[in-house]
């Protein structure tokens, strides 16, 4: 019996939450007396795991699984499970691993949660923390089932590095063709850039900006920052931005370290989007803006005449701590 | 094509979230509830189906008898005829295997459900769905077209989107994009008399175990005051980020 977590790569390379659901996983052996195993699919340095306490990879390099595909990645966690005896299970919550959790928690009859934010605080009964009803609210959350999933939150329980050694096995599941049912055509993803799901920092624009042309200043914001740029619901509902970048309760969620909001004034589906990120900066022109009682620190002032002062102040303060 | 669209009855978006009995449940005092959001965009796609294809579409809730006004609403939307199984949606496994159930008597070619509800947020039950089915699945579903059993579906990730081909039968998990906010329907009178009329069905639950149970809720704790910094004065932003809050 071991905890396994997936451990989840781009292009070979480990996503940051990867390590996050490793450090998670590691913590859950600790508490159950065992070792925490991994799995990852194509990807390189596994060794790196064994910074955050994996003492054992399995690692699978199939070409057919060069691109995303949530039903044969879930059978291979599920063989994995198996044969590992794993009775606890950890993954992120990227778009992908929130796409094949549900199907791994159905193929092993595991009970899930989702969301989850902290260790668990006890592990018989099985009873973890979890956010709900948009981050306005915390559950404890008892798991009933013998086999247990566990979806962390991003940038919740962090990264928490302890060194082991590590070995890596090859494992070559069986990958069936009618995994292959539902198919990946084609992309279109920005490269090189920080996602809204994996920024540390991110720079986001209301009603306030009064038109789309008026972006340039985030966008140059986000790249001093080099952070991810996101816009509140109006925006998006009026076309100034893409869908991809609204935040908030029907949007995407945000847990940065460094959440800035520019001219968005606060409605509660918004703060409830954005209530993760652990600091959360406001600049706008209304002192009684709802978000100046949700943020940390804020700019009473125009963002016309800040945001490029600030821009301004960022350049220095990155010039001199190069 | 026979479409299910699942639906969810949870708090409007703008509730406050208070939680009662030595905080073991929500308080539903005083909250008005609504169709969830991601399941309505989903419904609005599902009319469009069935005004431009011909579909016919069911709604189904996992829900007691203070659901019905929301289901009603999908009603007056303009789906033809709505199930509600008859139990305690007490988590996504419970809610999935009942909706199963739903799915197996009726022959649905698509499901569409929303890719989580804004109240308990686990985001499982259509990923578990497509499970116990069998069937395709395709989760943040932000675009579907359908000709005969071919299946062209665009899919959000992380910095971007996704083109998908798969077939029917298909379950998907939606969100805005399906539809854009300004499609969404407010039922006029017409709607809500015929509504009225149409049949909502209600079935016993099948037995299922919940796989997960809430032992207890909490609010998060109450914030600190902002810290003001003066507009004339943005490099003590730079610096309270820097060496307060350590963040850049």
């Amino acid at each position: 019996m071991s905890v396994l977590v997936y451990t989840e790569s781009e292009n070979g390379k480990f996503k940051k939450n990867a390590f996050e659901a490793a450090s998670y996983a590691y913590e859950v052996a600790q508490q159950l007396g065992t070792t925490a195993t991994a799995i990852s699919i194509n990807a390189n340095e596994n060794e790196s795991l064994g910074n955050y306490g994996i003492t054992k990879v399995l690692n699978v390099s199939n070409d057919k699984l060069s691109t995303f595909n949530a039903k044969a990645y879930a059978n291979i966690i599920a063989e994995a499970a198996k044969n590992e005896g794993a009775k606890v299970i950890v993954v992120s919550s990227s778009s992908d691993t929130k796409f094949l959790a549900p199907l791994l928690a159905t193929k092993l009859e595991a009970g899930m949660v989702s969301n989850v934010v902290a260790a668990p605080e006890s592990t018989s009964p099985f009873i973890v923390k979890r956010t709900v009803f948009s981050n306005k609210g915390f559950a404890h959350t008892q798991i009933n089932t013998e086999i247990k999933l566990i979806a962390v939150s991003n940038n919740a329980f962090g990264l928490v590095e302890n060194t082991t050694s590590t070995t890596v096995e090859d494992f070559s599941p069986t990958v069936s063709d009618a995994d292959f049912s539902t198919k990946s055509t084609e992309i279109d993803k920005v490269v090189g850039k920080a996602t809204i799901a994996d920024a540390d920092i991110v720079v986001s624009g209301g009603r306030g900006l009064k038109g789309p042309e008026n972006w340039g200043m985030i966008e140059e914001l986000a790249d001093v920052l080099g952070a991810a740029t996101a816009c509140s619901k109006p925006v998006s509902d009026m076309g100034w931005r893409p869908h991809s970048e609204h935040v908030g309760q029907t949007g995407k969620p945000v847990a940065s370290n460094l959440y800035i909001a520019i001219g968005i004034s606060g409605a509660i589906q918004h703060l409830a989007g954005v209530s993760a990120s652990k600091t959360k900066v406001v600049i706008n022109t209304d002192p009684e803006a709802p978000f100046f009682k949700a943020a940390d620190y804020g700019i009473v002032g125009d963002a016309f005449e800040v945001v490029p002062k600030l821009i301004e102040k960022l350049k220095e303060f990155k010039a001199q701590n190069a | 094509m026979k479409i299910l669209v699942c639906i969810s009855n949870v708090p409007d978006t703008t509730s406050k979230i208070n939680f009662t009995d030595g905080n073991t449940k929500f308080d539903t005092n005083g909250v008005q509830f609504v169709i969830n959001p991601n399941d309505e965009f989903g419904l609005t796609r599902a009319m469009w189906f069935k005004e431009k294809q011909g579909a016919t579409v069911h709604v189904a809730s996992v829900g007691g008898s203070s659901a019905e006004p929301t289901i009603r609403k999908a009603l007056a939307i303009g789906a033809d005829e709505a199930i509600r199984v008859d139990a305690e949606p007490t988590d996504g496994y419970f809610v999935a295997q009942q909706l199963a159930a739903v799915v197996k008597n009726g022959g649905y070619d698509l499901i569409i459900a929303g890719r989580e509800s804004i109240d308990y947020n686990g985001g499982m039950v259509p990923g578990m769905l497509a499970t116990l089915l069998d069937m395709n699945f395709v989760n943040t579903c932000i675009n579907i077209e359908v000709d005969g059993n071919n299946v062209k579906a665009m899919r959000e990730i992380d910095g971007g989107k996704e083109k998908i081909e798969t077939t029917l039968p298909l379950v998907i998990g939606g969100q805005k994009g399906l539809v854009e906010e300004s499609d969404l329907r407010i039922p006029n009178m017409r709607g809500i008399m015929m509504a009225r009329k149409k049949a909502l069905n209600v079935v016993a639950p099948i037995d299922a175990i919940a796989a997960t149970t809430d032992i207890k809720f909490e609010q998060p704790a109450p914030k600190g005051a902002v810290k003001l910094v003066d507009a004339d004065n943005v490099g003590e932003l730079v610096n309270l980020l820097h060496n307060e809050a350590k963040v850049i």
